[in-house]
C-alpha cells in the first residue's frame, strides 16, 4: 500500500498520512498482511499498520524497543540456501510439482524462466508479471517459473504490491512457491513457522485470484472455499521449499492454504474499518516522531505516549513476540492492573472481572475467616467472584494443610 | 472433524435429480453390495461417510442382517457403552431372529434397554458369546479379546470417533470391515503430547478412518446423501456450514415437520423464541452482551426456562411419521462443558423438570461429546461462545457446534449472549500447520459465522 | 490454566514474588544431576555452538565449536561432549538390584522364574528450558546414525564410538521426557512452572531468567528487586554496546550478540587458522608456533565470550535446583522414579545387546505403545499428585472431581442377603460441590486398603455416601476401617488406581489397516552423515 501509486488521496488516506507524519511509509507487505491475523482485535495495531507507521522506531522512542532481530549467521545461511536453489536451475522444484499437479514422471519438460524486468517500478513489474503469467498459462504443456514476480492486491481500496519468491505455471494454472530457511526434519517442520508461511502464501494466492478474476472480467467469488476455474488462477495448495533434515539441500512440501486463504479474506475485508478508527481520533493527533536533521526524534515522549494511548490496544502476552509495541503495551497493561497481563485465557475464568485488584478483592472475601461457603452466594457475588472466593478458600486451606503458610 | 479423501461419485444425488428416498436407497444398495457381495480383489474395508441423521444406524442394522443371512458371524465395534447399548437395543428390536451377544466390562453393566430383549445375551467374557450371530462391544473392550476367534467380518460404528491406535489393537480380530461414521463430528483427542507423530499416516491419536484410508488408497468412501433427521430448515445450513465438500439434503420438504403449541404464548421472550422455533425450525434467544464465566447463571436460567416452557406448552411434533406430544424424553439440552451441563441440570431440577432417567422419562442434558449420535425432536443449545471474553480452539472446533446444531428433528433453540460475532472477529487466526496433515474443513470461524448469520434471522432478545 | 493457578498468579502480581503452586516437590531430584546449558548456531537446525555442562556447580566445563560451519570441528565438539556425558550416563548402569519374577515360557507355556536387573539409580539431566530439550533431541537425531571406525563401512569421517552412543542416549532421554511425571531429563522452566506461579504469563515464563526474577533479585540489578520490574530488566536491559546484560537461556543466542561479539570472534579465529595454514606451508617452525599461539588465543577468546553467554544461565539453573530442594519430596516420587530407572535399565540393555539405534520415525505399533504409556502415566501422575499434595487435590475439588469434609454422622447398615456385609452411611459436611449424582461411585483418598463408596445424596454443604468395600470380610467392619465422627475424609470421583492399557500387536503383526508390518531398516538411514 504505497501512497506514491495512488491517484487521488481520499480523506481517510490523508488522515493516515498525517498520522504517519514526515516519516516514509512502511509498505504493507505480505508478511505484514499475514500478521494482521495475529491480533485482529487490536485497534492500535490496525491503525498503525494502516498508516504505515514505523512501529520499530515508535517503540524505540517510547522507551521499550522491539526485541526482534536476526542473526547474521541466519541471514547468511538463508541467502546460501536460496542461491543453491537457483543454482540447480530450480530442478528441485520439478519433482514435487509434478507430483502435486499429477503430471506423469516421464513427462520431460524444460523450465522456462522469463525475465520479469526487476528494475522497473512496482506497477510496471506487476504488468510484466501478469503478461508473463498469461503467456505461460496459455500453453498447458509448458513449465514456466516466474522468479520474484510482482503482484498487486487491493487492500481497503488502495493497492499493495507483493513479491512472492516464485510462481510455477503449468497446465494453465499457477502454484505459489514459498522459500523458507527453517528445516523440514524427517518430513515435519515447526508448525508455528509453517503456519506463518502458509498465511503469507495465502496473501499471494488471494492476489493471484483477484488478478485472474480481473483478467477474465469477473467478480471474485464470495465462497471462501471455492476454487477458481480461470486461466492462470492459483492452485490452493502452495509449495513450501525448505532445507532438508540437517543439510542445505532443498525439499519441497505441499501446503494446503484454503483455511489461511479464508482467514486472509476476512482480515482484509476488515481493513475498511480503519475509517471508524480514524473517526474516533482526536483532531490533530499524530504519531510523527518529528525527526531533526540528524534523524533523531524530537517528539516529546509523553506526547507520543498520549497519542498511542488514544487508540485502544488489545494486549495479550503473545504480542511480545508478534508486535513491535509488545513491551510498551505490556507495561501499560501492568500499570492498569489488567488481567490480560497473565494471558488471554485468564479472562475466560474471570468473567467480568477485568483487573487484578478486582479479582483479588473477590478472592479475598472467600479467604476471610468464618465465611462459610453457603454465605458466598448471599454476599451477592457474581459467579466469577463466587468461584474465585471458593478457590481462595481452597487455596488457603491447602497451603495451611501443606504447612506452607 | 476430519474428512476422507475422494468419494464414490454420485452425480445424480448431487444434482438432486432423484427424490431423496430413491437417492438414499441407491446409495444404501451400493454399500450393501460392497459389504455383503464384495467383488474379487475389492479392498478389505468399506467406508461410509454419514452426515447427521442420514440413516447410519439403519444401514448398520441392514448390513448386519444381510451378513448374518449370508452365513457370516459378525462382530460390531462401537466407541462408547451407550452407543453399544443403543445399537443392541435397535438391532434386537429390528431383527428378533438374530442372536446378539453384548460383551461388557466386568465393572460396567449394560443399560436395561439393551437387556430387555429375549435375543440378547450379556456376558463379560467373550468365550460365553461365541455362538451368537452378532457380538457387540466397545473398542476398549474388544482390545482385550484374544485373537483366536471366529469373526471374519466386522462393522465399526462411529468410526470417525475411533482413534487410530484403537483400530490398531482390534484390526487383528477381523478380515473385512464396514466402517461407518460421521466425519463432521468431534475428533478423538488425547491429553498428552503427540506432535512427534503428526503427519504420519498412522498417527495413533488421529481418527481410525484417516489411517485406514491413508494405507488403503483403493478404498473410496461411500456417502449417505440424505439426512432423515434434520428438517428442511436445517439440512441446507448444516450441509453448507459443516460439509462444504460433501453436501447432503433433507429427506423431508419444507413444512413437513412442524411443532404445534397446545398452550398459547405468555408474551415472554422465551415463549416468543419457542414460537419462532416452532415456526421456522430455529430460534436464537439472545441475552444482553456480558463477559461471564462458563456457568453464566442467567444463560443457564434461560436454557432451563426454555425447557420448562417447552414442556408446559404441550407442543405436538407433527412429522411424516405422524404426530406425537413433545415429552421430556424428546428434548435435549446441549452444552460445551460438563459444568455447564451440571448447572443446567440443577436449574431444571429446581424448576421441576425431570432430568434423572433412572426415575422415568427425562430431559437429556449433556455435552456435545456425549450427544454425538443422538437424536431428539427439539434441542436447546447453550452456545459454546456465549459470554466468553475470548474464543479458544476448543470453542471454535467445528465438530462441537456441528453436533450441537444437528441433533434435532424439528427445531433447535440456541441461547447465547450478544457479542459472538465481534468475539469471532477479534479471534487471532494463527493456527499452527503440521506438514502432511490434511487440513480440517471447514474452518471454525467460517462455520461459526455461517450458523450465527442464520440464527440472527430468528433472534428474540431477552432483556 | 486452572482458576487456582490463576489465583496464585494474581497473588504473585500483588506481592511481585512467585507464589507456591505445590506444597511438596512433584519431581524426583537426583543427588548428582548433570546440568547442561546448550547453545545453538543460528540459521541451521540443531547446529551446536557450545555447551556448558557438569555435575559440579563450581566447575562447569565448556565445549564449543569455534567455526560453527566447520564439520570437522562439529564432530570434534560432539566427541568431546560424548566423552563427558556418556560416562556420566553409563556410570548409573553399574549398580543394580536383582528382582525375582516369572516369565511364561513361549513354548511350554510354563511359568519360569527369572531374575531381572534394575539399575539402583538413574542419571538426571537438567537443561534451562523446553527449547533446550528440543535441541538435545536434534543432537540425538543427528548423531545416532553416525558411523564409527567399528562399522563394517566406516565411511569417510568415522566418529568416535561414543558419538552415536550419545545420540542414542539423547534420543532415549528426550523421548522419555515426553512421559508425564518422568524425571530423567527435566527443563528448569518446566520444574519451576509446576511448583510456583509468577505474576506474568506462561509465555513469559519460558524465559528462565525472567522467571527466576520472580524468586530472586537478578544479579546486577540496582536497587535489588523481584517481580515484573526485575523480569523486564533481565529480558531487555542492554549495556553500552547494545548487548543484553543477562543473556538469554538459549539454545538461541541474542542476534545482537551474534552480530557484535560472536561473528567478529569467529572471524578472528578463521583469520588465525588461515595464518597457521600458511605458516605450516612455509615450514618455518617459529612462524608455525606463533600462528598456533594466535589460533589458541582466538579460541580462548571465543571460549571466553561463549562462557560469558552461558554462565548466567548455568547459575540460574542451579539456583532453581536449590529452590526446589527446599520443598519436601512428594510421597509417590520413589514410585515414579522407579519407572525412570526401568526406562534407563532397558535402554542400557538394548545398547548392550547391540540393537540398532532408534529409527527416524516410530512404526505404527511403537507410536501407539508410546501414546498408551504416556496416557497411562498422565493418569497416574494426576492421581499421585492429588494424593501427595493438598493443593493438587484442591484443584480437583474446585473442578467438582473430589470433595473433602468432616464426618458428622456414621449410620451402621448392612447389605441384604444371607451373609450381610457392612455398608455404613457416612454423612460428610463439606463446602465442596462435587459433580456427584446419586449412585455415582467414589473413592476414599489415603484409604489403606482401597475403599469404594457410592453417593447416596449430595446437597449443598452435605454429602452422604455409603461405604462399599475395604472393611474386611466379616459382618462388622475391621476396626479403623470406617472413619469416625469428627474425622476428616476426602473422596474422589476419579479412580485412584490408573487403568491398564490394552495390549497391542507386535510390530511384525501390524494389521492391514495400518499398512502391515514395517519394512526393516526403512527408517534407519545407517551411516547417514547429513550435515553439510
Amino acid at each position: 500500500m504505497n501512497v506514491s501509486h495512488l491517484g487521488q488521496a481520499s480523506p481517510s488516506l490523508r488522515r493516515l498520512s498525517e498520522l504517519r507524519g514526515a516519516a516514509p511509509q512502511r509498505s504493507l507487505d505480505a508478511r505484514a498482511l499475514a500478521a494482521l491475523a495475529a491480533n485482529p482485535g487490536c485497534r492500535r495495531r490496525a491503525l498503525l499498520d494502516a498508516a504505515g507507521v514505523d512501529k520499530t522506531a515508535l517503540a524505540d522512542r517510547l522507551g521499550r524497543p522491539a526485541p526482534f532481530g536476526q542473526s547474521p549467521f541466519a541471514i547468511r545461511r538463508g541467502l546460501q540456501f536460496e542461491s543453491r536453489l537457483k543454482r540447480d536451475g530450480y530442478a528441485v522444484l520439478m519433482e514435487p510439482l509434478r507430483r502435486l499437479l499429477g503430471v506423469p514422471e516421464d513427462e520431460v519438460a524444460s523450465l522456462a524462466v522469463p525475465d520479469l524486468l526487476p528494475s522497473l517500478s512496482p506497477a510496471m513489474r506487476t504488468e510484466r508479471t501478469s503478461a508473463a503469467l498469461a503467456e505461460a498459462a496459455a500453453d498447458p504443456s509448458a513449465w514456466t517459473l516466474l522468479d520474484r514476480p510482482m503482484l498487486r492486491l487491493e487492500v481497503a481500496g488502495s493497492p499493495a504490491y507483493l513479491e512472492p519468491d516464485a510462481l510455477v505455471v503449468h497446465g494453465g494454472r499457477c502454484t505459489v512457491v514459498e522459500i523458507k530457511s527453517f528445516p523440514v526434519l524427517d518430513g515435519s517442520a515447526d508448525p508455528a513457522k509453517v503456519g506463518a508461511a502458509a498465511r503469507q502464501a495465502a496473501v499471494y494466492v488471494l492476489a493471484l485470484q483477484q488478478a485472474a478474476a480481473r483478467a477474465a472480467g469477473r467478480e471474485p467469488s464470495a465462497d471462501p472455499y471455492a476454487e477458481q476455474d480461470l486461466p492462470g488462477a492459483p492452485e490452493l495448495t502452495v509449495l513450501l521449499v525448505c532445507p532438508k533434515d540437517f543439510s542445505n539441500r532443498p525439499v519441497a512440501m505441499p501446503v494446503d492454504v484454503r483455511r489461511e486463504l479464508s482467514t486472509t479474506r476476512r482480515q482484509l475485508s476488515r481493513m475498511t474499518k480503519v475509517e471508524q478508527l480514524l473517526a474516533a481520533l482526536p483532531e490533530g493527533m499524530t504519531f510523527d516522531l518529528a525527526r531533526d536533521d540528524s534523524g533523531a526524534p524530537t517528539r516529546p515522549v509523553e506526547e507520543l505516549t498520549r497519542a498511542v494511548e488514544a487508540v485502544p490496544a488489545a494486549y495479550g502476552p503473545e504480542c511480545i513476540s508478534t508486535c513491535e509495541l509488545g513491551f510498551h503495551c505490556r507495561a501499560q497493561a501492568r500499570c492498569a492492573g489488567a488481567v490480560e497481563q497473565l494471558g488471554r485465557g485468564v479472562r475466560g475464568e474471570l468473567g467480568s472481572l477485568r483487573t487484578v485488584e478486582a479479582a483479588l478483592a473477590a478472592a479475598g472475601r472467600g479467604a476471610e475467616p468464618g465465611v462459610e461457603p453457603a454465605l458466598l452466594a448471599e454476599l451477592g457475588l457474581d459467579e466469577a467472584s463466587e468461584r474465585l472466593a471458593y478457590a481462595a478458600r481452597l487455596r488457603a486451606e491447602a497451603l495451611a494443610a501443606g504447612g506452607v503458610r | 472433524m476430519s474428512f476422507s479423501g475422494e468419494l464414490v461419485p454420485n452425480p445424480l444425488d448431487a444434482a438432486g435429480a432423484l427424490p431423496p428416498g430413491e437417492a438414499a436407497d441407491r446409495a444404501v444398495a451400493g454399500i450393501l453390495d460392497a459389504v455383503v457381495r464384495p467383488r474379487p480383489g475389492a479392498p478389505r474395508g468399506v467406508v461410509v461417510d454419514s452426515p447427521p441423521g442420514a440413516g447410519k444406524s439403519t444401514l448398520v442394522v441392514r448390513a448386519a442382517r444381510e451378513l448374518v443371512d449370508a452365513g457370516e458371524r459378525l462382530m460390531i465395534v462401537a466407541q462408547t457403552n451407550s452407543q453399544v447399548d443403543d445399537l443392541v437395543d435397535r438391532l434386537a428390536s429390528k431383527a428378533p431372529e438374530m442372536s446378539i451377544g453384548r460383551l461388557h466390562a466386568s465393572d460396567a453393566k449394560p443399560a436395561p434397554e439393551a437387556l430387555r430383549h429375549a435375543n440378547v445375551t450379556a456376558k463379560d467374557k467373550v468365550a460365553d458369546l461365541l455362538e451368537q450371530d452378532v457380538v457387540i462391544s466397545t473398542a476398549a473392550k474388544w482390545q482385550w479379546v484374544k485373537a483366536e476367534q471366529p469373526w471374519r467380518q466386522a462393522i465399526v460404528d462411529e468410526a470417525y470417533q475411533m482413534r487410530s491406535d484403537a483400530l490398531l489393537a482390534v484390526a487383528r480380530l477381523f478380515e473385512r470391515a464396514l466402517f461407518v461414521g460421521d466425519p463432521g463430528q468431534l475428533d478423538p483427542f488425547t491429553v498428552v503430547g503427540t506432535d512427534q507423530w503428526a503427519g504420519l499416516s498412522y498417527d495413533p491419536s488421529s481418527s481410525a478412518v484417516v489411517t485406514l484410508l491413508a494405507h488403503n488408497p483403493a478404498i473410496r468412501p461411500h456417502r449417505l446423501p440424505v439426512s432423515w433427521r434434520l428438517p428442511a430448515s436445517a439440512a441446507p445450513l448444516i450441509s453448507s456450514a459443516f460439509y462444504p465438500y460433501t453436501p447432503f439434503r433433507s429427506g423431508t420438504g419444507p413444512g413437513e415437520r412442524t411443532l404445534r403449541p397446545g398452550v398459547r404464548a405468555d408474551g415472554s421472550a422465551v415463549d416468543t423464541a419457542i414460537d419462532e422455533a416452532a415456526e421456522s425450525g430455529w430460534a436464537l434467544l439472545e441475552l444482553p452482551a456480558r463477559h461471564t464465566v462458563r456457568t453464566d447463571a442467567q444463560a443457564v436460567a434461560a436454557v432451563a426456562q426454555t425447557v420448562r416452557r417447552l414442556l408446559d406448552r404441550e407442543l405436538t411434533a407433527v412429522s411424516e411419521q405422524g404426530s406425537a406430544p413433545l415429552t421430556a424424553g424428546r428434548v435435549a439440552v446441549g452444552t460445551a462443558h460438563r459444568d455447564q451441563a451440571a448447572a443446567v441440570r440443577a436449574e431444571l431440577a429446581r424448576l421441576g423438570v425431570p432430568v434423572d432417567p433412572a426415575l422415568g422419562e427425562a430431559v437429556t442434558v449433556d455435552t456435545a461429546n456425549r450427544l454425538q449420535g443422538r437424536e431428539y425432536d427439539v434441542t436447546v443449545v447453550l452456545h459454546p461462545l456465549s459470554g466468553r471474553p475470548d474464543a479458544t480452539a476448543f470453542h471454535l472446533e467445528t465438530g462441537r457446534l456441528c453436533v450441537l446444531a444437528s441433533r434435532h428433528r424439528h427445531a433447535c433453540i440456541v441461547v447465547a449472549r450478544a457479542g459472538i460475532a465481534e468475539l469471532l472477529d477479534e479471534h487471532p487466526s494463527t493456527e499452527p500447520v503440521q506438514l502432511g496433515v490434511a487440513v480440517k474443513f471447514p474452518d471454525g470461524w467460517e462455520a461459526n459465522h455461517a450458523v450465527l448469520a442464520r440464527l440472527s434471522e430468528h433472534r428474540v432478545r431477552l432483556s | 490454566m486452572s482458576l487456582l493457578s490463576t489465583l496464585a498468579r494474581l497473588e504473585a502480581v500483588r506481592g511481585q514474588r512467585a507464589e507456591p503452586l505445590a506444597t511438596v516437590r512433584h519431581r524426583h531430584l537426583s543427588d548428582r544431576p548433570m546440568v547442561l546449558v546448550p547453545l545453538a548456531a543460528a540459521g541451521e537446525a540443531g547446529a551446536p555452538l557450545a555447551v556448558l555442562l557438569g555435575t559440579d556447580r563450581d566447575a562447569p566445563r565448556l565445549h564449543l565449536v569455534p567455526q560453527p560451519l566447520n564439520r570437522t570441528q562439529r564432530s570434534e565438539f560432539l566427541a568431546a561432549m560424548a566423552a563427558d556425558v556418556v560416562p556420566y550416563l553409563e556410570s548409573f548402569g553399574e549398580q543394580v538390584e536383582l528382582l525375582e519374577g516369572s516369565e511364561k515360557d513361549p513354548v511350554s507355556g510354563e511359568k519360569l522364574p527369572v531374575v531381572r536387573e534394575l539399575c539402583a539409580d538413574a542419571p538426571q539431566l537438567v537443561v534451562p528450558n523446553a527449547a533446550g530439550v528440543a535441541h538435545l533431541a536434534l543432537l540425538g537425531r543427528s548423531t545416532r546414525f553416525r558411523r564409527t571406525a567399528e562399522d563394517p563401512d566406516p565411511g569417510e569421517y568415522p566418529a568416535p564410538t561414543q558419538v552415536p552412543l550419545l545420540g542414542r542416549w539423547l534420543t532415549h532421554l528426550t523421548d522419555r521426557a515426553q512421559v508425564p511425571g518422568s524425571s530423567m531429563l527435566l527443563s528448569m522452566t518446566g520444574l519451576l512452572a509446576r511448583h510456583w506461579a509468577t505474576g506474568q504469563s506462561n509465555l513469559e515464563d519460558q524465559h528462565l531468567a525472567a522467571r527466576m526474577a520472580w524468586h530472586l533479585s537478578p544479579s546486577g540489578l540496582e536497587p535489588p528487586a523481584t517481580g515484573a520490574v526485575a523480569a523486564e530488566w533481565v529480558e531487555s536491559a542492554r549495556d553500552a554496546e547494545g548487548l543484553l546484560v543477562h543473556p538469554p537461556a538459549g539454545p538461541s543466542t541474542d542476534p545482537k550478540f551474534d552480530e557484535r561479539v560472536l561473528a567478529p570472534a569467529i572471524l578472528r579465529y578463521d583469520a588465525a587458522v588461515a595464518v597457521r595454514v600458511r605458516a605450516e606451508g612455509s615450514r618455518d617452525a617459529a612462524e608455525s608456533e606463533r600462528a598456533a599461539g594466535l589460533v589458541e588465543r582466538a579460541r580462548a577468546e571465543l571460549a571466553r565470550v561463549l562462557l560469558a553467554a552461558a554462565l548466567p544461565t548455568w547459575h540460574d539453573v542451579w539456583h532453581g535446583l536449590e529452590l526446589l530442594r527446599e520443598l519436601p519430596p512428594a510421597d509417590h516420587l520413589p514410585d515414579r522414579w522407579e519407572g525412570d530407572r526401568w526406562s534407563f535399565t532397558m535402554h542400557r540393555d538394548r545398547v548392550a545387546a547391540g540393537e540398532p539405534p532408534q529409527p527416524r520415525r516410530d512404526d505404527a505399533v511403537t507410536a501407539a505403545r508410546k501414546l498408551a504409556q504416556r496416557e497411562r502415566e498422565q493418569a497416574k501422575l494426576e492421581i499421585q499428585e492429588a494424593l501427595d499434595d493438598p493443593l493438587a487435590m484442591a484443584e480437583r475439588r474446585l473442578a467438582g472431581e473430589a470433595f473433602a469434609g468432616e464426618v458428622v454422622d456414621v449410620v451402621p447398615e448392612w447389605s441384604a442377603g444371607r451373609s450381610p456385609k457392612p455398608r455404613p452411611l457416612l454423612v460428610v459436611r463439606t463446602g465442596d460441590r462435587p459433580h456427584a449424582d446419586p449412585g455415582r461411585e467414589v473413592y476414599r483418598a489415603h484409604a489403606e486398603p482401597a475403599q469404594r463408596a457410592e453417593i447416596v445424596s449430595a446437597e449443598s454443604g452435605e454429602v452422604v455416601v455409603r461405604l462399599l468395600s475395604g472393611m474386611g470380610r466379616r459382618k462388622d467392619p475391621e476396626p479403623g476401617s470406617v472413619p469416625e465422627v469428627g474425622s476428616r475424609v476426602v473422596f474422589t470421583l476419579f479412580e485412584l488406581a490408573p487403568r491398564q492399557s490394552a495390549p497391542l500387536p507386535e510390530p511384525a503383526d501390524t494389521p492391514w489397516t495400518h499398512g502391515g508390518p514395517p519394512v526393516v531398516g526403512e527408517d534407519s538411514p545407517a551411516g547417514a552423515d547429513e550435515w553439510e
